[in-house]
């Protein structure tokens, strides 16, 4: 199974993240986010961008009550909320953002 | 839900690679985290060397998981208990330890120090303080 950028295929599991983390691209997020039914704008890629900083750090894909709330720290209240997170994703914000963002599934998300 | 918070430990008693228990461990507690429990974790004997500083894992080919113990405030793990005898034993220092650190809620979200340092005594009380202790 691969997503196909750019004439290159991006090998991916069952559930559509991709096997290796290093084949992530801005190009390949908008085909997974297209996969996924999800049109990106930039509120869109601020979570996750905001997703890629917290895994290079960490070397996790936080669970989604870890991400809201940090990204309430960061960005704020308005942002940092269920409502806004799953208008953006509605399949789950840390299982679709993680998707798009290139990660592997969240740690802890059950 | 249920309303009974019960005090969970895990003991983590091996090095962080050559055994996949470290790692394992680790993600049990984050993914039990997400129960409301009161979670702390203790390393003794090898297990001291998880907190280790500045680990480096690329000629033995795997992954780097150091990084996520700094994580485990966001998930309200804020109680690393380090058995004193275990580092001195292996040469080791708090200085040679990680910092890890978390925010109190309840205290302005002022960072305070997650790692705490305590003497075998110390840890067999924190132990005899558990409703459930579960070993790596």
């Amino acid at each position: 199974m691969s997503y196909q950028v750019n004439g290159t295929a991006v090998e991916h599991d069952e559930e559509g993240y991709i096997t290796n983390l290093a084949d992530w691209s801005k190009d390949l997020a908008e085909v997974i986010a297209k996969a996924e039914e999800v049109e990106m704008t930039d509120e869109h890629w601020e979570v996750v961008n905001f997703l890629r900083d917290y895994y290079e750090e960490y070397q996790i894909a936080p669970a989604v009550r870890v991400l809201i709330k940090a990204v309430k720290k960061t960005m704020g209240p308005d942002k940092g909320s269920n409502k806004y997170m799953y208008e953006l994703f509605p399949y789950g914000p840390a299982k679709q953002a993680c998707k798009i963002a290139g990660l592997p599934k969240p740690t802890g998300c059950i | 839900m249920s309303e009974v918070v019960k005090k969970f430990l895990y003991v983590n008693r091996k090095a962080p690679y050559g055994t996949i228990y470290a790692l394992e461990a680790l993600e049990v507690v984050l993914i039990g985290a997400a129960f409301d429990q009161d979670v702390s974790m203790a390393f003794l004997d090898d297990g001291v060397f998880q907190l280790v500083k500045d680990q480096n894992t690329k000629e033995i080919g795997v992954k780097n998981f150091s990084p996520t113990f700094r994580a485990l405030g966001d998930y309200e793990v804020t109680k690393l208990y380090v058995e004193a005898e275990s580092l001195a034993e292996r040469g080791l220092t708090e200085d040679d330890l990680q910092e890890i650190v978390y925010e109190d809620e309840d205290d302005d979200w002022a960072e305070k120090p997650s790692i705490r340092i305590v003497s075998r005594d110390e840890m067999a009380a924190v132990m005899a303080d558990q409703d459930v202790i579960l070993s790596f």
